[in-house]
């Protein structure tokens, strides 16, 4: 019996993390739909890629996602600056994509950081939707 | 004679000195340690990527100059809204080296040139001057990154406190 509460407790918990996250993703599917007339939908496989890949930054240096949130996202990062950032992948950091706020500061910030411009809805959401995607 | 003068000087300020420290004159912590102070924006804005670096420890203009140019921070992108940026510039401000009557924030600001506006604390002459004897290379250690890294040497670095019982260098 009490077995099943913890587990009710658990899928509920489970249950409102993923929730944010995806509401999250339904705003930006609708962004990515007014981007683009050929979007079809967020894929985590697109997101991984895009999270992996490096790009040479116009002050010379090679730079992705991967650079301060490791090629990793169950693992914590490190900022240039050398302080520790939590896990991305939502199963294992549950604050993550939890305040709409935070995150479009951060995506405001880090894509100016590594592409030198502002991230695509869809680039946006393929990138939650990867991090959703790891167990 | 003056063999003897030079004792008699040396004896009374040596218990000048301990009736001072008997008093509770040296831990009197708004002379010596930079004060607490606390605001939730300076707090959640400005430790996202560095540890959180007290206002004492620069003057008002450099905290101004660093506030109206946080889209090319450092080679970062640290922007903020409006809003936010106003309210922690002016809480920097408040809290600065020039305006807080405390030893360490006194000498850190008259190291600085009245013409100069350093963005860097690990710049001033006061901190080169504290740090002369620790090796480059020391600070490029994986544990530690560079010298803006003070949290990594000095336990209490975030709260201002620098006092050498809190110093711990990592392998
Ligand atoms: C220079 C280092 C750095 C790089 C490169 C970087 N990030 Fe970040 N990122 C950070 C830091 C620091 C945080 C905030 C710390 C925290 O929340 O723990 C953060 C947080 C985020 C967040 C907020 C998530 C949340 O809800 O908490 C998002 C979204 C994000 N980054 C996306 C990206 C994307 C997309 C890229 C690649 C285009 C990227 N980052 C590259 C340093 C970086
Ligand atoms: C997006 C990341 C980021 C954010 C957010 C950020 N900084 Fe920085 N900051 C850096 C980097 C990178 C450095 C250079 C660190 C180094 O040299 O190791 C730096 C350096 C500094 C230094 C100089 C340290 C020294 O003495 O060398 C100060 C002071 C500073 N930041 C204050 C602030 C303040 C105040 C805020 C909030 C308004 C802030 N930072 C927010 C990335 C950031
Ligand atoms: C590599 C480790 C290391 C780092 C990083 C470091 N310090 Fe220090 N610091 C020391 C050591 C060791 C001393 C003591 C030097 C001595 O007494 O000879 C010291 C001394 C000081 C003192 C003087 C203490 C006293 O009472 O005499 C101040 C103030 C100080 N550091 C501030 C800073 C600030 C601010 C930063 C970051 C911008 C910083 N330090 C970064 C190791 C470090």
């Amino acid at each position: 019996m009490r077995k099943a509460y913890l587990f009710l407790a658990l899928f509920f918990s489970q249950q409102a993390v993923a929730e944010s996250a995806s509401s999250l993703l339904k705003k930006y599917e609708l962004l990515a739909k007014q981007e683009s007339a050929a979007f079809v939908g967020f894929a985590a496989d697109k997101g991984e890629r895009f999270f992996h890949a490096e790009r040479l930054h116009s002050d010379g240096k090679k730079v992705s996602c991967a650079t301060c949130h490791t090629a990793d996202p169950r693992k914590p990062g490190k900022t240039r600056a050398n302080k520790v950032i939590e896990a991305m992948a939502i199963s294992v950091n549950p604050q993550r994509f939890s305040d709409e706020a935070k995150v479009e500061k951060w995506f405001g910030r880090n894509c100016k950081d590594v592409l030198e411009r502002a991230c695509t809805a869809e680039e946006k959401g393929d990138f939650i939707a990867y991090l959703l995607s790891i167990k | 004679m003056k063999k003897w003068l030079q004792f008699l000087v040396l004896i009374t300020s040596i218990s000048a000195t301990s009736a001072l420290l008997a008093s509770g004159g040296f831990s009197d912590n708004s002379k010596q340690a930079m004060p607490v102070v606390a605001n939730a924006k300076w707090k959640t804005e400005c430790s996202g990527c560095h540890m959180l670096y007290h206002p004492g420890l620069l003057p008002e203009r450099s905290w101004n100059k660093m506030m109206a140019g946080l889209d090319k921070h450092f080679g970062e992108n640290a922007s903020l809204d409006d809003a936010s940026r106003d309210e922690i510039a002016r809480f920097l401000a408040l809290n600065s080296a020039d305006k807080q009557d405390n030893r360490r924030s006194n000498r850190i600001n008259q190291s600085i040139a009245a013409g100069a506006t350093p963005l860097r604390i690990s710049q001033t002459r006061y901190f080169t001057s504290k740090h002369d004897e620790i090796a480059a290379s020391t600070f490029k250690r994986k544990s530690i990154g560079s010298a803006a890294n003070c949290v990594a040497c000095h336990q209490a670095a975030e709260k201002g406190d620098f006092s050498e019982s809190q110093i711990r260098i990592p392998r």
